[in-house]
């Protein structure tokens, strides 16, 4: 037992910073791929023929069934053995990305299914084919009222991202070991980098509610 | 594929998705404990009591599981703790899934009709009753899917304490791969056993939810 | 009678919800710039009728005419689908429920048709939206939500998103049944400034007076089949049939 001593962290908070600059733009990369890949997967799940279906809902199950920790190793190892050498944080997003999106499916896919058939017959009865209908009034109208979860959605990203450091991408959990490798003091490491999550946390909630607010108006 | 490489790593695996389970009931069982706590802390009338469980919930809540397994793990030497991997990975998991478990809990009393609840004190039943035989026999049945949900996030969330060397299923993955540099093959049949679990946790919430379920 | 090719044409429809068939061989034909009030008890088939008229409703059999084009072709898949959407912009249809779109505002709800469908310039549908919700008497309210509407202005909305696309006929589902007894008349108004201006209108309603003030011919449908038809004044004051008779009876005298 060695007792605490926070000024440790002082000459690192610039490595603690960069690391949650990181953690940051992992998290909106990943967030913003997550949000994409989860509309495409609803909409492959519920229009595309069976052939492409069928895979995405196969890719879906096995990402909802299996740790995400998991994932990251098959996607960073996996390609290395089949000869694409991406960068760390490459696959870091991809994997973030992908184990989002299919949470996100799942969701934007009951979203789009809750819409009311009138909306589609109002839109059809103009003259709109089945895809611009789907395109500018259902999926809107399913991604609006499914905001609440995708939000929640990306909140956990932030906090999963966490994870990444395993496969060696410099974010702020890989920060707070690498000033830990020089000073031996893990406990006033890993509570501040917890403080810095937590922070990062609490803007992210309240830049959803914001949106959150925006999008209750136009309801 | 190498098939045979599966099938002889095969009963390593299986060994491994037994500390998973292990660990996830051990998890689970003290996260319910703390949850329950936590829940009817929040809900108390005294102050203190609350802030307590706000401050729990929200701290828990509010960080990566991951640090919070390195806080207990690495850091908790420095503090005068000093845990084996297995039971830091218990008590980590335990009380972050705790946190989560504790706002499923508090969401299930709080949806029970506030009607309920006065009607049962109108016909002279004290609090404590009131919650025993009124709210929460209907708050139990509304629990049963956020649980689950919760369950399943442990239970995947459980492949985190390998990073505390913990040799459980994804541990035992990543050490197969240095070995035989198959991540294909390797994560393939730890994926597998993953899935199994987690289904066969999804189904029991299924058929629990359709056993309890009000018709 | 008019030699010309009428606007809206029914051949023979047939339509069956599993075992119920809905209608019976219905066959109709509207004239251009002809008004008909189509009434009738509820699960009479008249809404049926007119929602296959815009093929929101396939027919088991039989043929539906717009102007010379046959709306429910026999066409395939991708082909189908370009036909219809083309036909569906030449027919404004105004439902029960409004179904305007939430997430978009007044003027974005009525323009979004022509700049999308017509390729029509933001500016130009934008100015037409305004001088359409002018008409109906909204000018004011280009920029809300519809969820800050009430029922009758929503409707009147909803007309004028059917009208941006300079339809060739108007088809009224039940237009006010879903409105407030007070609201009912300023949707009318907008109805009859149409009929006044020769629209070609079919209006499925239950209001036997506005149907009489407003229709050149009233159609009466009951259990699948146009029971009877003729002008609003023959047709109310001294039906032919029984099943029309019992019905008016009870509809007039409420």
């Amino acid at each position: 037992m060695q007792g605490l001593d926070f000024t440790v962290v002082a000459p690192y908070w610039d490595l603690l910073l960069i690391g949650a600059w990181w953690t940051a733009v992992l998290t909106v990369s990943a967030g913003a791929l997550s949000f994409v890949g989860g509309i495409l997967f609803a909409v492959i799940v519920l229009y595309a023929p069976k052939i492409v279906a069928y895979p995405v809902r196969a890719l879906m199950w096995v990402f909802m069934g299996t740790p995400l920790l998991l994932q990251l190793f098959l996607i960073y190892f996996g390609l290395v053995q089949i000869g694409i050498d991406i960068p760390a944080l490459a696959a870091g997003i991809v994997g973030l990305g992908l184990h989002f999106a299919v949470y996100n499916a799942d969701i934007i896919r009951a979203g789009i299914v809750a819409v009311d058939v009138g909306q589609t017959e109002g839109a059809r009865s103009i003259g709109f084919g089945k895809w611009q209908t789907l395109r500018h009034v259902v999926i809107p109208q399913a991604i609006r009222n499914t905001a609440p979860p995708i939000g929640g959605n990306l909140i956990a990203l932030l906090k999963e991202s966490s994870i990444v450091s395993v496969i060696g991408i410099a974010e702020l959990v890989h920060s707070a070991q690498l000033a830990i490798s020089e000073t031996f003091r893990p406990f006033e490491f890993y509570i501040t980098a917890a403080a810095l999550y937590y922070i990062l946390n609490l803007v992210l909630e309240a830049a959803l509610r914001r949106f959150e607010r925006h999008v209750e108006v136009s309801r | 594929m190498d098939f045979s490489l599966m099938q002889r790593v095969f009963p390593f695996f299986v060994e491994a998705a037994l500390v998973t389970i292990e660990i996830t009931v051990l998890a689970l069982i003290l996260g319910l404990a703390a949850a329950s706590l936590a829940a009817a802390a929040k809900m108390s009338k005294s102050a203190i009591l609350r802030t307590i469980g706000t401050v729990y919930v929200s701290l828990f809540r509010g960080t990566p599981c991951l640090i919070q397994l390195f806080v207990l793990y690495f850091g908790g030497p420095q503090i005068g703790i000093n845990l084996e991997p297995f039971a830091a990975g218990v008590i980590g998991l335990g009380l972050n899934i705790g946190a989560y478990m504790a706002e499923s809990i508090r969401g299930a009393l709080v949806a029970v009709d506030r009607g309920q609840t006065e009607a049962a004190r109108t016909i002279g039943f004290s609090r404590f009753q009131t919650l025993r035989k009124v709210v929460l026999p209907q708050a139990a049945r509304l629990m049963i899917r956020p649980l689950g949900v919760n369950t399943v996030a442990l239970l995947k969330g459980s492949a985190l304490v390998s990073t505390i060397s913990v040799v459980e299923l994804t541990y035992t993955a990543q050490r197969f791969i240095g070995s035989t540099y198959k991540p294909f093959e390797i994560f393939g049949v730890a994926a597998l056993l993953y899935m199994i679990m987690v289904y066969a946790v999804a189904r029991v919430v299924d058929l629990l939810d359709k056993r309890f379920a009000i018709v | 009678m008019s030699t010309q090719r009428p606007m809206v044409e029914v051949r023979g429809a047939r339509k069956s919800f599993g075992a119920v068939e809905v209608l019976k061989g219905i066959g109709l034909s509207v004239d251009r710039g002809q008004i008909v009030a189509i009434i009738g008890p509820s699960g009479s088939g008249k809404s049926t009728l007119l929602r296959s008229i815009n093929h929101l409703e396939s027919l088991d059999s039989g043929e539906v005419w717009l102007d010379g084009v046959q709306v429910n072709q026999k066409l395939h898949g991708h082909a189908f689908e370009r036909h219809i959407n083309k036909v569906r912009q030449q027919m404004g249809m105004v439902f029960q429920h409004f179904n305007l779109f939430p997430h978009l505002t007044v003027i974005e709800n009525i323009s979004m048709g022509p700049i999308i469908l017509k390729g029509m310039t933001k500016s130009d549908a934008h100015a037409l939206a305004h001088s359409l919700l002018s008409k109906v008497g909204l000018a004011d309210k280009i920029d809300a939500y519809p969820s800050r509407l009430s029922g009758g202005q929503k409707q009147r909305v909803a007309i004028a998103r059917a009208l941006a696309m300079q339809p060739k006929v108007m088809l009224f589902d039940e237009a006010t049944s879903a409105l407030d007894p007070e609201l009912v008349d300023e949707v009318n108004a907008v109805m009859k400034q149409l009929a006044a201006e020769h629209m070609t209108m079919l209006i499925v309603t239950h209001e036997m007076r506005f149907a009489g003030e407003v229709a050149d011919r009233v159609l009466f449908m009951d259990g699948g089949v146009i029971v009877e038809e003729g002008p609003p004044g023959d047709m109310f004051r001294a039906p032919q049939k029984d099943r029309t008779r019992s019905f008016l009876k009870k509809y007039l005298s409420a």
